[in-house]
């Protein structure tokens, strides 16, 4: 059993949670992230790790609830509860070293993960631009976080609501379109975003790093759900990756494989929801 | 009683079973059992002992069987087999201790298999003895990985004194038992019973601890494990390397498995794991897995479930009940055939083409070598693949222990008698060091590696004093 230590709401339906996991918080790098399984009948949902405090043994999670399980633990899991399986840290640790300038675009939840990078590449001393965006105001979080670990941080939203009107590939674009030497870029975000991200850096030949969340079970390399293709070869996100070069990953079949499972997840939710909503007609 | 036939054991109707997750062979009464073991000659020469990879004392505890002596059977086969229940349903008897039979040679061999399950399967109902633990040593074992070979190990080593810990990446213990041998060959329960027993014992399992990812094999030795057991088995999955590989709706067989055993997504959306499964699976392979996964895809809902295999049916390399099984149930078997493309319909798998094999000269193997006949391709519609063709060894250790020698292929090497890896206080058993094999060996070399550490462990113990 691992607790929840504390739980803060990002925006809608994008919830924080740090988890007692000391002996991952002792070694967890960034880039890399943890599976969880809320309870018996729970699926294996993996996240990344955001955080990791070695002093409180607190690992940080940020968890859009798009589906049944995430729904679920918005709704029902509070400070002071406990999941049932916590397993990492898994994956391949980001490459940090000090590379000259960095941009690190973030889009959606995207921002999470991208967190952590920034911040370590920041310390390694590089010269950090960040790029963060999401749909609108509401669904953009730490920013603040974010902006204490850039040199400069663009903020966009796709309806102009906070910040820049427009995607987070325009800025990234203009950027690297002008003389400012740019050495290494890294996108995290929704898949066509990275794909985008990705066509524009090509352009240019900056070398970008991208991190793929595909469908997952284990997590350690024995079911190949997570399989992506990179440079022609198959490539398991869980142990090869999640990081690959962007420029050979093939986006389009990333995101087919991501909705593999979509009729069953909306009937989960569905399920979920109805069920829930007979609850609360019994407790009125 | 007929000395020419096994006494079979009844089974669940293939019509009915193909829509349930239950137990297929429902076991022997003591009475089948009895006259079951009267069949044995009680042969002076018991070659089925030799055939026994644990050397079980078989014409003994069949002698006890007859007599009606239960517990006695089970406490005899117990003295060197510690998993009877998972061994009498899952070990390829045909090939092991039935294979060399001397009432095989003119009659169908003793039912050897199904006499074991009967022991289990009575001390299970009738409540067993414990074992017997030596009072706790100093010592302290490190065993990473809970599928068979592991167990095995933990629990040898704790009957020594030893204490023992488990570590194990997923959130159960049990390994292959666990998540991919199915439910309706393997109950859950059963395996579960086994491993509450080591607990009982004091071995201490901590589980969702990935090796190599939270800590290594050298992290584990400085923090004070005098020796550790590497038995982690053969979680790899093997591509065909074939076009369209990637499609949706190409399942692993160990990613169809887990999803649908560990996870249990055949109660979806009782359970929150999904697994989809079309009207017409094709499952690659020819061994215990691929049947597994073929005669899943029934039970998922498949109206068809097509074995395809590249050799002819004399080299299928699954065990004979578990064929014979897949053909009650109506699994067809499409031999000498193999995939060479996937053929796609809007992102997704719609079916395979496959080339037609001949046998050509043996290979190293022994078998003969199937060879593609020029020209003979065809295409079988279907709406998932799953490709069943083997696992390699597991990379976490191996990759992140030092000093650690592997073969070729990137299994251990550890010595066959001993488990002695290439590091000191380091030994390893199973599927980690022999490719995909059995239960049965895997259990082997966890016994023998729990005697060479108990030495080592002495000779550590007798150079500190
Ligand atoms: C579907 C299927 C059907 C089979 N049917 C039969 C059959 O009928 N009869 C038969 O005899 N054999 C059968 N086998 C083969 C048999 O199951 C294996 O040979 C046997 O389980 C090997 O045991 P093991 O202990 O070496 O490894 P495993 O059972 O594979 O156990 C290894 C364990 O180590 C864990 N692990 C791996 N890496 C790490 C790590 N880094 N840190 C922590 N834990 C780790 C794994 O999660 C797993 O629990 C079958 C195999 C499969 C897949
Ligand atoms: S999640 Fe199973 S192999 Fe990557």
């Amino acid at each position: 059993m691992y607790k929840i230590l504390s739980k803060r709401t990002l925006g809608p339906q994008i919830r924080e949670y740090i988890v007692e996991a000391p002996e991952i918080a002792r070694v967890a790098k960034s880039g890399q992230f943890i599976v969880l399984r809320l309870h018996e009948r729970g699926e294996r949902v993996p996240l990344t790790i955001v955080d990791a405090d070695t002093r409180t043994g607190g690992v940080t999670i940020v968890v859009q609830e798009v589906g049944k399980s995430t729904r679920e633990m918005g709704d029902h899991f509070a400070a002071g509860d406990d999941i049932l399986d916590f397993v990492g840290p898994l994956g391949v640790p980001s490459e940090i070293e000090n590379y000259g300038t960095v941009i690190c675009v973030g889009g959606g939840l995207g921002i999470a993960p991208l967190y952590p990078i920034t911040r370590d590449l920041k310390k390694a001393g590089n010269t950090v631009i960040g790029i963060i965006g999401a749909r609108n105001k509401d669904l953009l979080f730490y920013i603040d976080q974010m902006d204490s670990v850039c040199d400069e941080l663009i903020v966009m939203t796709d309806d102009g609501s906070n910040g820049n009107k427009g995607f987070v590939s325009n800025p990234l674009h203009d950027i690297i379109a002008s003389d400012r030497e740019v050495n290494r870029v890294w996108a995290i975000g929704p898949g066509i975003m990275m794909k985008v991200a990705c066509n524009v850096t090509r352009e240019f030949s900056v070398p970008t790093v991208v991190s793929l969340n595909s469908i997952m079970i284990d997590g350690t390399g024995m079911c190949g759900g997570c399989r992506v293709e990179v440079g022609g070869e198959a490539k398991f996100a869980c142990v090869d990756g999640p990081e690959f070069d962007g420029h050979k990953v093939n986006f389009d079949l990333l995101m087919s494989r991501q909705r593999f499972y979509h009729e069953e997840e909306s009937c989960a939710l569905e399920r979920y929801l109805a069920s829930e909503k007979k609850e609360e007609g019994a407790l009125v | 009683m007929s000395r020419q036939k096994q006494t079979p054991m009844r089974q669940q109707n293939p019509q009915i079973r193909i829509h349930n997750f239950d137990e297929v062979p429902l076991g022997y009464s003591e009475e089948e059992a009895m006259i079951e073991a009267e069949r044995c000659l009680q042969c002076p020469t018991a070659p089925c002992v030799q055939g026994c990879p644990v050397s079980v004392d078989i014409p003994r505890f069949i002698e006890h069987i007859k007599n009606r002596r239960f517990s006695e059977a089970i406490a005899t086969i117990k003295e060197t087999n510690s998993l009877p229940a998972v061994c009498g349903r899952v070990c390829p008897q045909e090939s092991q201790c039935q294979g060399v039979c001397t009432l095989g040679i003119r009659f169908e061999p003793v039912a050897i298999g199904k006499l074991e399950r009967f022991c289990a399967d009575w001390e299970a109902q009738h409540g067993g003895a414990t074992h017997q633990v030596l009072p706790t040593k100093e010592q302290h074992v490190a065993v990473i990985g809970a599928g068979p070979s592991g167990l095995t190990a933990a629990g040898d080593l704790r009957k020594k004194g030893y204490q023992v810990t488990m570590f194990e990446l997923f959130h159960v213990a049990g390994g292959v038992l666990m998540y991919g041998i199915p439910e309706f060959r393997l109950p859950k329960e059963i395996v579960q019973r086994e491993i509450s027993a080591l607990k009982a014992m004091g071995v201490k399992i901590e589980l969702n601890k990935v090796v190599g990812q939270l800590y290594t094999v050298d992290d584990l030795m400085s923090q004070g494990y005098d020796a550790v057991f590497i038995g982690t088995g053969a979680g790899l999955p093997r591509f065909l390397g074939i076009p369209g590989e990637n499609l949706n709706g190409v399942y692993t067989a160990n990613e169809f498995l887990t999803r649908t055993n560990l996870m249990r997504a055949f109660l979806f959306p009782e359970y929150d794991t999904p697994i989809k499964v079309g009207k017409r699976v094709i499952t690659v392979g020819g061994g215990n897995v691929a049947m597994d996964s073929a005669r899943t895809a029934l039970r998922l809902g498949a109206e068809e479930s097509i074995i395809v295999y590249r050799r002819s049916e004399q080299e299928l390399p699954a065990r004979a009940e578990e064929v014979e099984h897949a053909k009650e149930e109506g699994v067809k078997f499409q031999l000498l055939t193999n995939p060479v493309r996937f053929v796609e319909k809007d992102g997704a798998i719609a079916g395979a083409e496959c080339i037609r094999m001949e046998l050509g000269e043996p290979d190293e193997s022994g078998r003969r070598r199937p060879v593609p006949i020029e020209g003979s391709e065809f295409v079988i519609d279907a709406d998932t693949v799953v490709i069943a063709i083997g696992n390699g060894p597991h990379p976490l250790v191996p990759r992140t222990t030092p000093g650690l020698d592997l073969t070729r292929r990137g299994n251990i090497v550890a010595d066959p008698d001993t488990g002695q890896t290439s590091r000191e206080g380091v030994f390893a058993g199973g599927d980690i060091v022999t490719g995909a094999a059995t239960v049965i060996q895997a259990m082997g070399a966890g016994k023998r590696a729990a005697v060479a550490i108990d030495h080592y462990l002495q000779e550590k113990r007798a150079g500190k004093e």
